[in-house]
């Protein structure tokens, strides 16, 4: 086994997530500022790239999920407990006595089982809560002569909120992360240059070094 | 001078009944130049504008008239069917029963919380019914030759009316010296209504200049655009029937039968709809869908009407209305003598007054911010039959409903008035009171509500218990007049904030102003404990043995 510095991210995936964190940090700010938290843009201003945003987001995540299952790369999204107790351990212990992070990424497993199961949980709950009720929340034109639509509609806004204020939360952990273990900007480059530290297996260097040369350094 | 003619008329008729009115400049003698400009360009009629005749020419009209009536004939000698068409509308009969409630309502009948009621009045209120004559029980409505045609089409600013009875004393002097009327002239240039002649009544309604709707005063006969853009004289320039379309001389838009919600819009290719909505010029979709903006906008217009965002304010443009009125003061006199008090400039510098022997204690208000209310556009009214619980004050004169879910509910502006009015405290009914007459038990004159009342009861043969007392009413009227420029329009946040104008409507989510406190605290608290536990983590991490890796 060899640690090799691999292209793990490529560039779609990259461009992904960047757009993808610009999208929601607007987003975020035109939201909580249209749900009353703060008066930085005016209301017509704030829908407006609200909204903009939010068809730009969709779009994005309709070409990630394309991309997911015709590159295979939604196998490293798959949750396992192989390990994952290890790395809660680590979190909530280790890390304070200077042990090692217990986790080594796997060329089809960029990454850990916690990394994983918590990015699961963002494709799967949060983002379909808070796309699912934006989406109904943009069409209420569509159905609002319906019966309760009103309260229908403010059950829809309760957990597009909800969902906002998750998302939130899970932002905040996801940048505390990239501090922990190697600094920040060790921790952030491989989203940047596509090339993070794998262990492979001698099979996986040989592929790669003789087919993909591009993708190992 | 013409127009001015007849400002100084009806501000003499209407604005005020006492022996030094008539010594009072006219509170609504407007500057003549001012007026007379606009009037050259002829304003927008709607359909019927344009014209194929031209009235100076008519043999018939080549005499010199001394009656209205005798005019009124000349006219219906070519317009054959006017008259009986005419007879039919609320100018004339001044009568209506809801085809919902089976109230019997019109100005013949009802109590409002101004000067109370036309019923018995008619000596001096019936000046604006459209025909002569009409000061007691025994007009007839069946005589078209009574039709007063040229209040409404006057075109030369000139003609006037008087009272048709003379009042007490005290206020018949206020109508001594008018200058004569050339009816002859008047009826050779006959035209279509203009804002003026419509206003004559219109915008004087509940006694003076924009006094009763507040969005309908004398600040409309010349408006600038950002006054009312559709009556803009200087721009689309409006007349009255450009909206209220007329057929038959019945017209479209009335107060008794609104439209709360128009759900046809411009209507077929061609075909006429004789409402006076905004849609059914405006259409369903009246923003040009050219931004997310215009596409929410026009998502409003199922549940918010036209008006609440397009008439941000009423009362604009320099003329009060009145919002408080208080009968329990009136009837002070000086020596015996009525008199009254200036005591509010309005915007365009007039004065008005705020105390009136005849009258009591008003408010006044301009720029008014409308109260924001769901209506299904039927209004309920108490009458002179209606029985209430006096216990529960404020008595409504008017009142509606409406709810987001019936469907035919919009969010609508509406001017609250509100009144401490007589009423017959032993049998909690409103009461007519005997205001105007030539008798000594008229209240404009002698200063005795409880004669006043008991006569008004009296003559048609209402009960009365005997006992009178004060009662505190509110009235209801929608504004849809004083359309604003669109960039005037209320912005998003008007509405869409914590405290905005629909802080306390009810019956909709509206984002911005709506928040579940239980949800946000959670959140707040979830958001709050992550940061929390990212900082207790990064503390532990810095302090203890420090990482390897």
């Amino acid at each position: 086994m060899a640690m090799r510095k691999v292209l793990i991210f490529g560039r779609f995936e990259r461009f992904w997530h960047w757009s993808q964190m610009v999208l929601i940090v607007i987003l975020m700010f035109t939201g909580f500022g249209l749900h009353g938290f703060h008066n930085l843009f005016d209301f017509e201003t704030a829908v407006t790239v609200h909204m903009y945003a939010a068809t730009a987001l969709l779009i994005l995540w309709l070409f990630s999920v394309f991309w997911l299952f015709t590159t295979e790369t939604w196998r490293h999204f798959l949750p396992t407990g192989r390990g994952l107790w290890q790395v809660l351990r680590f979190y909530s212990y280790g890390i304070f006595r200077g042990e090692r992070h217990p986790y080594r990424k796997a060329f089809w497993r960029k990454h850990n089982p916690l990394q994983a199961l918590a990015y699961l949980m963002l494709k799967v709950v949060l983002f379909p809560l808070i796309w699912v009720t934006g989406l109904l929340y943009i069409f209420y034109f569509l159905w609002r002569d319906i019966p309760l639509a009103t309260t229908w509609l403010e059950a829809i806004a309760m957990i597009h909120t909800g969902a906002a204020f998750a998302i939130l939360a899970f932002a905040f952990i996801h940048v505390y992360m990239l501090t922990t273990g190697h600094s920040f900007r060790e921790h952030v480059a491989p989203m940047i240059t596509g090339f993070d530290l794998v262990d492979l297996n001698p099979e996986e260097e040989a592929y790669l070094e003789k087919d993909q040369p591009a993708m190992i350094r | 001078m013409s127009i001015t003619t007849r400002l100084v008329a009806v501000g003499l008729m209407l604005a005020a009944c006492s022996p030094t009115a008539a010594t009072q400049p006219s509170p609504t003698a407007v500057d003549q130049t001012a007026l007379e400009t606009p009037g050259q360009r002829p304003q927008q009629s709607g359909p019927l504008s344009g014209g194929s005749a031209d009235h100076t020419k008519f043999e018939v009209l080549q005499q010199t008239f001394t009656t209205g009536p005798e005019v009124t004939e000349a006219c219906l000698s070519c317009h054959t069917e006017t008259g009986q068409h005419f007879m039919r509308n609320i100018h004339w009969t001044w009568d209506y029963v809801d085809p919902e409630t089976d109230q019997q309502l019109g100005k013949r009948h009802l109590i409002n919380n101004f000067c109370t009621n036309a019923r018995g009045n008619e000596g001096m209120c019936a000046q604006c019914h459209a025909g002569y004559g009409w000061k007691d029980e025994h007009f007839d409505f069946t005589d078209q030759t009574q039709i007063d045609c040229l209040v409404c089409h006057d075109g030369t600013g000139n003609y006037y009316k008087t009272p048709n009875n003379e009042g007490h004393s005290a206020c018949s002097v206020m109508f001594e010296d008018m200058p004569p009327l050339d009816l002859g002239e008047i009826a050779r240039n006959v035209a279509l209504p203009s804002r003026a002649n419509c206003g004559t009544c219109h915008f004087n309604g509940g006694g003076g200049d924009n006094v009763k709707h507040g969005d309908l005063s004398t600040a409309l006969i010349d408006p600038p655009r950002t006054l009312d853009v559709h009556m803009d004289a200087a721009g689309l320039n409006f007349a009255c029937t450009a909206c209220h379309i007329t057929k038959q001389h019945l017209w479209a838009g009335s107060r008794y039968k609104v439209i709360a919600k128009d759900t046809e819009g411009t209507g077929l290719p061609g075909e006429r709809r004789d409402v006076a909505t905004c849609e059914s010029c405006h259409g369903l979709s009246p923003h040009p869908i050219d931004s997310v903006r215009a596409f929410k906008l026009n998502d409003h217009i199922s549940s918010v009407a036209c008006q609440t965002c397009h008439i941000p304010e009423f009362a604009r443009g320099g003329v009060a209305t009145i919002t408080d009125w208080d009968w329990r003061t009136a009837g002070k006199t000086h020596d015996g003598e009525g008199y009254h008090e200036h005591g509010y400039t309005q915007g365009n510098g007039e004065q008005r007054y705020t105390y009136k022997s005849i009258k009591g204690d008003f408010i006044y208000a301009e720029d008014v911010v409308p109260e924001y209310a769901w209506f299904d556009g039927q209004m309920h009214y108490t009458t002179i039959d209606t029985r209430f619980d006096d216990s529960q004050q404020p008595i409504e004169v008017n009142h509606f409903g409406g709810t987001r879910a019936d469907g035919d509910s919009r969010i609508w502006p509406f001017k609250r008035m509100r009144t401490w009015m007589p009423y017959d405290a032993g049998n909690a009914t409103l009461v007519y009171t005997h205001l105007w007459g030539v008798d000594d038990t008229a209240y404009w004159g002698n200063y005795d509500m409880g004669q006043a009342i008991a006569r008004g009861m009296a003559d048609f043969g209402l009960d009365y218990s005997g006992e009178f007392g004060f009662v505190e009413t509110l009235s209801w009227w929608p504004i849809t007049h004083m359309v604003a420029p669109k960039e005037d329009a209320l912005a998003c946040r008007d509405c869409h904030a914590a405290e905005g104008r629909l802080a306390g409507l009810e019956g909709v989510y509206l984002p911005g102003r709506d928040h579940n406190r239980w949800l946000d605290l959670i959140g707040i608290l979830a958001v709050g404990l992550t940061l929390l536990g990212i900082l207790i983590h990064a503390l532990i991490r810095l302090f203890s043995k420090g990482e390897q890796h």
